[in-house]
């Protein structure tokens, strides 16, 4: 049946189809693996959103939903913003060495405006929701200053959002992206780099 | 083999004469989706005449805007009403209950209406509305495209009212079909077939003319509703220019690869004798 | 490395029949030599399954099977999924290939006799995964919860309706699990669209090939080539299926994955034939459209069906002309099995119903005229007396015999004509009879009287 077998044109042909073919399966995946991403109505639900700080008074929170999270908006007073430098002996990272915020928050008070802190409300360990403990109320432990606790594992932030030393949480609270469209609005989901 | 297909063809030739017949041709529509003036155009115009009753809840304000080179200030500043969120669909304001009591049916949602009717359907019916004198006609008008239609000429104060101006016709006429319909300059001229009680037919005629002139000339009406079937053309499928991009692409794809395929198949088979 | 390769591969035949897997079912799996043009089909209705299975999964992931949702989610699909639109095109356009390649892959089976002995088994299994391919797709037109899937569900539901003693309504109302066609129908439709008949169709799909592997390939020469085989034991006229079928089968899916993506990118409601157009209106239980039609690839059946003025005798009628084709087997036992070999008048026959088929399916998606829906009950008729053709042909008939049969046809069709007869149509029933007269007197007096029945000498060896 066989005569004059030319191997090498047979092995060039077969990869020449493999490869094509290859890619044309390939071209085929595509879209069935970006299917997975985020739709457009996920995107628009996910889209930026914009709060109006005017109302807030000092030491309140203010709890917001973007991208199905708690954000907090918190006015701390003066007296909150001197504490904080004297706990960095007490935190795993005071630094905000860490990527847990936007550069513009990687500051002392990680934050744009030092009394306003903005912040994901889930905590860095396993994703429980931390609460807010206020400075006059009863401190939990000795000399905890209040700030933030995570009933679930103990874990305890400062009025900044970052982790002290000897707790579960790995890492300080996240600072998403956000911006200050006016004085008292604030876009949180974007900033000068995205919007 | 070949006498089979040979034969299959003959047979099937009668049936393209057995397809024709019945219900008037539309116009058509002549639209170029990649025409992004005239799809903005034709966006300003769906926002401000049709979206007073009609929804098109499976487009988003800021996908439309993308799409058609609108900046998203813009479309928030000039064409959203019912929202302020740019993200959200065109939805509108009116309940489908008080729609349905105003209107007898609620007016639908025209996010693919150009899939269910066609461009050239909606062309031909946004320009051939004419007044109705008849009183059971509800808001006075009717359709050459939609007889008996149950939505007002919105955009009137644009085209001005047409009137449907009768040619003369056999005395005995019981039955009338328009069949073909030619824009020129001051209207249309509707090729109608009509049946005399004696069963004999005979083609007249007739004119759409407008009577109450309207804001803009019969040639810029007729570009208005092209641009507004553009629009609607484009939101049937937002995707459609993509399409035909990526199917140019998969096509080359797939060429390289029968050719290739073609060798490979024809190197090995030199052994079959 | 290439010494690791093969003892892993040892490793796993002693496990797992691997090797003889893919020995008996591919490379010393000899198929005859002379396949042409016919023989892409069962491979490429392969592919077209893979593709619908996998871009079934996908759709699944984004549509919501609920009257409330459905048809927002498939423009949800189209428009806000990433890259939606293609995988739902995909399968639509899927869905269509892989009837039409179905049909191919069936004329193919009826022109080289591949259901006569010792394949009839095979043309049974296939014929239910052709039946499973139907009643899937069935299924699956009623998901996008559009106008058509809407009424096209509640005609072809309503059919059962038609059912004797009783039974009818109280069928209807246990499919449909409401009284019209409803939320619930949508479930129960959803989970045996995407899970029990696809299943079925996978273990048929298998059992299709295992059946082939097992009796071999026939050829267009419609010779048995196990019965010369070499000293080896290997058919003579055999080659094995891998290397030559398979990259020859490569090269037929080329050319149909071009046709696939023109139609996919292009055309993918192919001008209302895969995607109607009043499929994008929204389901409305109050207003019916002006106009149903099924999907092109019932409508031969939908015109049988809408021809006879009988709902009962209409619903027989149209189970009975999808069904009819699992009996060809016993219906044509003639010795020949190749179209080449078998005289002109099969070849004029075969092409006729080819004709017959199609002419009834463009009828099946028109609006019904008296003139058509005549027609439609006359080829209803040819549609029939195909079988009837086929089964005389299967041996050699004394003239009495012949001329027994053609009495009792005139009888039937005398019959059915007399009980739908009416003034009104009488006219154009008495023409349109000239089409069922005219075929009867050339296949029956024609093989009685002429030369053109007679059959070719078989070769010994594929040409």
């Amino acid at each position: 049946m066989t005569t004059d077998v030319d191997a090498g044109r047979r092995r060039f042909l077969t990869a020449t189809v493999g490869v094509v073919g290859g890619v044309a399966a390939a071209g085929v995946a595509v879209p069935y693996l970006v299917a997975w991403q985020p739709s457009e109505r996920a995107r628009a639900i996910g889209a930026p959103i914009e709060v109006d700080i005017s109302k807030i008074e000092p030491g309140q929170m203010l709890v917001q939903q973007w991208r199905g999270k708690p954000v907090w908006i918190v006015s701390r007073p003066p007296a909150v913003l001197e504490a904080l430098p004297g706990l960095d002996a007490r935190l795993r990272d005071p630094d905000s060495s860490q990527d847990q915020q936007p550069q513009y928050a990687r500051n002392e008070f990680r934050s744009i405006k030092p009394e306003i802190l903005v912040l994901i409300g889930i905590c860095t360990h396993l994703g429980c929701a931390p609460s807010y403990v206020k400075q006059d109320e009863a401190p939990l432990g000795a000399g905890w200053p209040g700030g933030f606790f995570c009933p679930c594992h103990g874990s305890r932030f400062d009025y900044a959002g970052r982790v002290y030393s000897g707790v579960p949480a790995p890492t300080n609270l996240v600072v998403p992206p956000h911006m200050y469209v006016t004085d008292t609005r604030i876009l949180i989901g974007a900033d000068e780099g995205s919007a | 083999m070949n006498r089979i297909i040979a034969a299959i063809v003959l047979g099937l030739l009668p049936l393209a004469t057995l397809g024709a017949g019945g219900g008037v041709t539309p116009m058509s529509a002549n639209n170029n989706l990649e025409d992004n003036t005239s799809l903005q155009r034709g966006a300003k115009v769906f926002v401000n005449f049709c979206m007073g009753c009609h929804s098109m809840g499976y487009m988003r304000y800021s996908r439309m805007a993308d799409d058609i080179g609108l900046e998203r200030d813009l479309v928030a500043q000039h064409l959203m009403f019912t929202t302020e969120k740019i993200g959200d669909p065109m939805k509108i304001a009116m309940r489908v209950d008080d729609a349905s009591g105003w209107f007898g049916v609620a007016p639908p949602d025209l996010s693919v209406i150009a899939r269910a009717r066609g461009v050239d359907w909606l062309y031909t019916y946004l320009t051939t509305f004419y007044a109705d004198p008849d009183p059971a006609r509800p808001f006075g008008v009717n359709n050459v495209m939609f007889p008996d239609v149950g939505m007002p000429h919105v955009l009137w104060p644009l085209q001005g009212v047409q009137s449907y101006i009768k040619a003369e016709r056999p005395a005995n006429t019981v039955s009338e079909q328009v069949v073909r319909i030619e824009s020129d300059e001051s209207g249309f001229a509707l090729s109608t077939s009509v049946t005399t009680k004696d069963g004999e037919t005979a083609h007249v005629t007739d004119r759409l003319e407008v009577t109450v002139p309207g804001s803009m000339t019969p040639a810029e009406y007729r570009k208005t509703v092209r641009d507004l079937v553009n629009f609607l053309d484009y939101a049937g499928e937002p995707v459609k220019l993509l399409r035909f991009q990526i199917g140019f692409w998969a096509l080359l794809l797939l060429a390289v690869f029968a050719v290739a395929a073609r060798l490979l198949y024809k190197e090995y088979w030199r052994d079959v004798h | 490395m290439k010494a690791m390769l093969t003892g892993l591969l040892q490793w796993t035949d002693a496990r797992f029949p691997l090797t003889k897997l893919w020995n008996e079912h591919l490379a010393r799996y000899y198929a005859p030599k002379n396949f042409n043009l016919w023989y892409y089909f069962g491979s490429l209705a392969l592919v077209m399954l893979v593709i619908q299975i996998f871009s079934g999964i996908w759709l699944t992931m984004f549509y919501k099977p609920s009257a409330e949702e459905a048809f927002a989610s498939v423009e949800y699909i189209m428009r806000e999924v990433p890259m939606g639109w293609f995988i739902r095109y995909m399968h639509t356009t899927g869905a269509s290939f892989f009837f039409l390649v179905v049909y191919l892959h069936m004329f193919r089976g009826m022109m080289y006799g591949s259901y006569k002995n010792p394949r009839e088994l095979i043309w049974i299994i296939g014929m239910l995964i052709y039946l499973c391919m139907m009643v899937e797709g069935f299924f699956g037109y009623l998901l996008p919860w559009g106008q058509m899937s809407y009424w096209g569900a509640q005609v072809i539901i309503s059919l059962f309706g038609a059912l004797p003693f009783g039974l009818g309504e109280p069928l209807t109302l246990w499919i449909r699990g409401d009284y019209v066609v409803a939320d619930a129908t949508l479930n129960r439709f959803f989970a045996l669209h995407v899970a029990a008949v696809p299943l079925a169709l996978l273990a048929l799909i298998g059992a299709h090939i295992m059946a082939l592997h097992e009796v071999g390939s026939n050829n267009p020469d419609g010779i048995e080539i196990k019965k010369d085989k070499d000293a080896s034991g290997v058919p003579r006229d055999g080659i094995p299926f891998h290397p030559y079928y398979t990259v020859k089968d490569i090269w037929g899916l080329a050319i149909c994955l071009i046709l696939f993506a023109g139609v996919l990118f292009f055309a993918p409601t192919f001008f209302g034939y895969f995607i109607e157009k009043p499929n994008f209106v929204p389901a409305n239980p109050l207003k019916t459209p002006e106009h149903i039609a099924p999907v092109w690839y019932f409508t031969p059946y939908y015109a049988i069906l809408r021809a006879i003025p009988d709902k009962l005798t209409g619903v027989i009628a149209m189970f009975a002309s999808v069904l009819i084709f699992f009996f060809l087997p016993w219906l044509d036992r003639h010795p020949i099995k190749s179209i080449r070999y078998r005289g002109t008048l099969f070849r004029l026959l075969l092409g006729t119903f080819v004709i017959t088929f199609i002419v009834l399916g463009y009828l099946g998606t028109q609006a019904p005229t008296p003139a058509k829906s005549e027609l439609g009950f006359r080829l209803g008729e040819l549609y029939f007396a195909f079988f009837l053709i086929l089964w005389l042909y299967s041996k050699e008939r004394t003239q009495s015999f012949n001329y027994t049969v053609l009495g009792i046809v005139a009888v039937l069709l005398i019959f059915f004509d007399a009980i739908r007869f009416d003034s009104e149509n009488g006219a154009l029933m008495l023409v349109s009879s000239l089409l069922v007269i005219g075929y009867f007197v050339v296949f029956v007096l024609g093989s009685m009287y002429t030369r053109l029945n007679q059959p070719k000498p078989v070769p010994e060896r594929v040409t």
